[in-house]
């Protein structure tokens, strides 16, 4: 097992070496100048440009700023964003909130998704099965940005339940809606995934050998049938929580949330390089540890699958 | 000069139509309307500044906004764009090329320090010394020693006589500059801040309206708390008890948390509510110009479009635009057709300057000027004007494409660039082979603001290379008057030459929209789109 992990850890290396080559490059390749871009429609003197250029190394080849960038990140040294906020300090205001967003909608969806496609999947064919069903290719086909705002109205102005958009410090209770609207769409995926799973391992020998042995249902459904079912599904909510964490921009920038995802969009609007590229390393690096951890879960899920050296 | 990213950001500002200032009415003073609370804390929408809070460093909105409430510059704006005295005594001068600047006594930056005339000599020293590399470096351009080739820490042009006054000489006569002064870059300094300026654009210290809440105030990426600075005695006293500004990423949610009563005051009303927002909030909302000119350029430099072929060619195109249309249908009033090259909110607009009749709508004129033009040289090609796709441009760019096809019978369309700094670089290092989408939005309220950088030879937002010595000495005859009306006629005058060669054709103002919310009173936007917040009153 501990072989394991280091040989995943080891791999992630090469990875994180070669994401943030990519993405350094992708922001170099941007087309126009970000410092040009500063000053709006005027055109600052030349000199200025040269002066600001050279501040932020825009002036060096780009494997020249890429090794720089390296070296100070190896050092601790994440940059600073252009208003002069060091980047990890803006990378410990906003990821802490984004955690809880990614924590509160995962909640969310796993607590209302596996009980209903457990229920929709014991229960297969039935008038449950089907209204969940019709309900959940509702949610599936709806875009994310539409079913913000129809929230937002209907819960935030209409009923005047929330606050519309989330306050300063992002206090949990604001987190709420916009972690339902982020848990409604992976919801539904999670009610067919549980469903699909269910039926599957309820067609299995060994539920059948449980029953007749004697089980309650009561017994064979939480210990055998579901517990059976979930690899998937932990598989599925494993991923979206790591797609959450990296930020949902569209939703952080409806409830005007200060995390990741809309502080990151506003970096690649300015082209702040530094800011761009060290958010997405640490973004690479929690989807490498979160998968990790997805694989070491199937073993305890599992008693078949185990890691050897 | 405020960025407010026309290309990306200002799609924001729009709206035209009556003026509906709430609180000027007749029948806006109710005597029995409950009066402000004058502790309340008004909430107000804002966006994180890009830059330390230093006010040499500053050219966009966010961090404008902030520095306006905690700095009192040597003069302020009122709605009209009137400067009148704050922290100045009195701006003297005889030739508009010097002047005597006297401070009021005893006035205090909010640690105590005393505001003096090195308050403000050094701060503006630091601000144009090219070794600084400061954002807003050019405001000091005129001031006599000033270089951006090499540093100058004390400029030969500032010279302090005593504790409340100094002398500014100027390279030549420019007598727009005491209405300069109310920008942020002229704001002083106190003397702890150049110990580390990096710190105090953190938490920085002024001597304005109002002050940070204590230290680390500025929650980087939420909000910024100002409270009433008690110390300060000018003419923009608090009418509430400070000002928290919220920053929104998305002018959505500010717009989301004013109906839901989050927000008091709100200065950009999102596309999305443009059609609804005047029913939903009546006289609670203000659509009125803002001083921000768009227009597109033709550089001379293309072919067709120098000496008198090109004049003709560029006035057949402006003729050729049907601007109410497109303001109409487009931007759904949220644009006033443009009737000169500057903003109906400056002092000495005029509507009916001789030549303007070029921005007029004229097809038959227009098709006679361009068959003029062929006479001389015959067409070809495709005429194509380059904008940022990222800004919501298209749409016009279209409208006056086909309008060009239509009315003049040649080849014309949009040049797309992906990005504003894309399409910034392009224009900036003249690598541009076609017209341009171009705008300014003003630094200060003066009609020469929007001229002498634009149309000036070699001035620095020249992007067409444009250059007449009939403007040019115009230009400098109107900048040496020491009477305003006097030196407006020369800029008017500097203008009928602009609409004979139209180096950028003049397409429209944008307009700010705002609304507030039924806690507040007295909300009236400034000359420069911002609401004067010190006025504002709030009831609870």
């Amino acid at each position: 097992m501990a072989g394991y992990i280091l040989r995943r850890l080891l791999q992630a290396i090469p990875v994180l070496l070669g994401t943030t080559f990519l993405i350094y490059f992708m922001v170099f390749a941007m087309p126009g100048d970000p410092i040009v871009a500063l000053f709006g429609d005027k055109t600052p003197p030349p000199q200025v440009i040269e002066a600001l250029r050279e501040r932020y190394n825009l002036d060096k080849p780009f494997i020249v700023q890429y090794l720089i960038f390296l070296g100070n990140i190896f050092t601790g040294d994440l940059g600073v964003s252009f208003s002069g906020q060091p980047v990890s300090e803006i990378l410990m205001d906003t990821f802490p909130v984004t955690l809880r967003l990614a924590a509160m909608a995962v909640f969310f969806e796993m607590v209302a998704g596996i009980s209903i496609g457990l229920v929709s999947g014991l229960r297969k064919g039935g008038i449950f099965d089907a209204s969940s069903l019709v309900v959940s290719l509702i949610l599936i086909s709806l875009p994310i940005f539409v079913l913000a705002f129809v929230m937002q109205w209907f819960f935030g102005i209409y009923l005047g339940w929330f606050r519309t958009t989330v306050g300063p410090g992002a206090p949990t209770q604001d987190l709420i809606l916009p972690a339902i609207v982020l848990a409604t769409i992976s919801f539904a995926q999670i009610v067919r995934l549980t469903r699909a799973s269910v039926i599957d391992t309820d067609g299995q020998d060994f539920v059948r050998t449980a029953a007749s042995k004697g089980l309650s249902r009561g017994r064979i459904v939480p210990v055998h049938i579901l517990r059976n079912s979930l690899i998937p599904v932990v598989t599925y909510l494993a991923v979206d929580f790591g797609t959450l964490m990296v930020g949902a921009t569209v939703t952080e920038g409806i409830f005007n949330v200060p995390g990741v995802g809309r502080t990151l969009y506003q970096a690649i609007i300015r082209g702040e390089g530094p800011t761009v590229v060290s958010f997405v390393t640490i973004m690479v690096l929690i989807y490498l540890v979160v998968n990790l951890l997805v694989d070491l879960l199937y073993a305890v899920l599992d008693p078949r699958i185990r890691y050897a050296k | 000069m405020k960025i407010k990213r026309i290309g990306v950001a200002a799609i924001a500002l729009a709206a035209a139509g009556a003026l509906t200032l709430s609180g000027c009415t007749s029948g806006g003073a109710d005597p029995s309307a409950p009066a402000g609370d004058a502790t309340a804390v008004i909430t107000t929408n804002g966006s994180e500044p890009q830059n330390p809070l230093i006010p040499t460093n500053t050219n966009e909105v966010g961090g404008g906004k902030i520095l306006d409430a905690i700095f009192a510059g040597l003069v302020y704006y009122d709605a009209k764009g009137a400067a009148h005295n704050d922290v100045a005594e009195s701006i003297e001068t005889d030739d508009a090329q010097t002047y005597t600047i006297k401070l009021k006594a005893d006035q205090k930056f909010t640690n105590g320090e005393p505001v003096t005339a090195n308050s403000f000599v050094d701060a503006w020293n630091y601000g144009a010394d090219t070794a600084n590399e400061q954002l807003s470096q050019y405001f000091f351009e005129s001031i006599k020693g000033f270089s951006y080739e090499e540093s100058v820490p004390e400029l030969p042009g500032l010279t302090v006589v005593d504790d409340t006054t100094f002398t500014v000489e100027l390279n030549q006569p420019e007598s727009d500059f005491p209405l300069r002064l109310g920008y942020s870059a002229f704001y002083p300094l106190p003397e702890s801040a150049f110990e580390d300026l990096a710190t105090f654009g953190e938490n920085p210290v002024g001597n304005g309206t109002y002050m940070l809440d204590g230290e680390g105030a500025w929650k980087h990426n939420e909000k910024i708390d100002l409270v009433v600075n008690p110390d300060y005695d000018g003419p923009r006293q608090a009418a509430n008890g400070g000002l928290d500004i919220i920053f929104y990423a998305s002018q959505d949610a500010a717009y989301a948390d004013l109906q839901g009563g989050n927000l008091d005051v709100l200065d950009a009303i999102p596309d999305s509510a443009l059609a609804t927002f005047q029913d939903e909030f009546g006289d609670r909302s203000v659509t009125q110009a803002a001083a921000i000119f768009q227009s597109f350029t033709i550089p001379a430099r293309l072919p067709h479009f120098s000496g008198e072929e090109g004049n003709l060619r560029r006035q057949a195109i402006s003729m050729a635009i049907n601007r109410d249309e497109i303001t109409d249908v487009i931007f759904a009033g949220t644009r006033t057709p443009a009737h000169d090259f500057t903003s109906p909110v400056i002092d000495g607009y005029s509507e009916d300057i001789p030549g303007s009749e070029v921005l007029d709508y004229n097809p038959e004129e227009a098709k006679k000027l361009w068959a003029q033009a062929d006479a001389i040289a015959p067409w070809d090609g495709t005429f194509k004007i380059a904008y940022n796709a990222d800004g919501g441009h298209q749409a016009w760019v279209d409208a006056v494409a086909n309008g060009l096809k239509n009315d003049l019978g040649i080849d014309a369309a949009g040049d797309p660039y992906p990005t504003f700094a894309e399409a910034r670089t392009k224009i900036t290092d003249r690598t541009i082979q076609t017209a341009f989408r171009s705008g300014w939005q003003a630094d200060y309220p003066a009609l020469f603001n929007f001229l002498g950088p634009l149309y000036g030879t070699g001035a620095g937002s020249n992007d067409g290379d444009y250059s007449n010595p009939e403007v040019d000495t115009l230009l400098k005859e109107g900048l040496a008057e020491t009477d305003i009306a006097a030196a407006n006629e020369k800029f008017q005058a500097a203008q009928e030459i602009l609409f004979q060669d139209l180096p950028a054709v003049p397409l429209w103002y944008s307009t700010v929209n705002g609304a507030w919310s039924e806690v507040v009173n007295d909300v009236e936007f400034g000359w420069n789109s911002v609401p004067l917040y010190y006025q504002v009153t709030k009831s609870e």
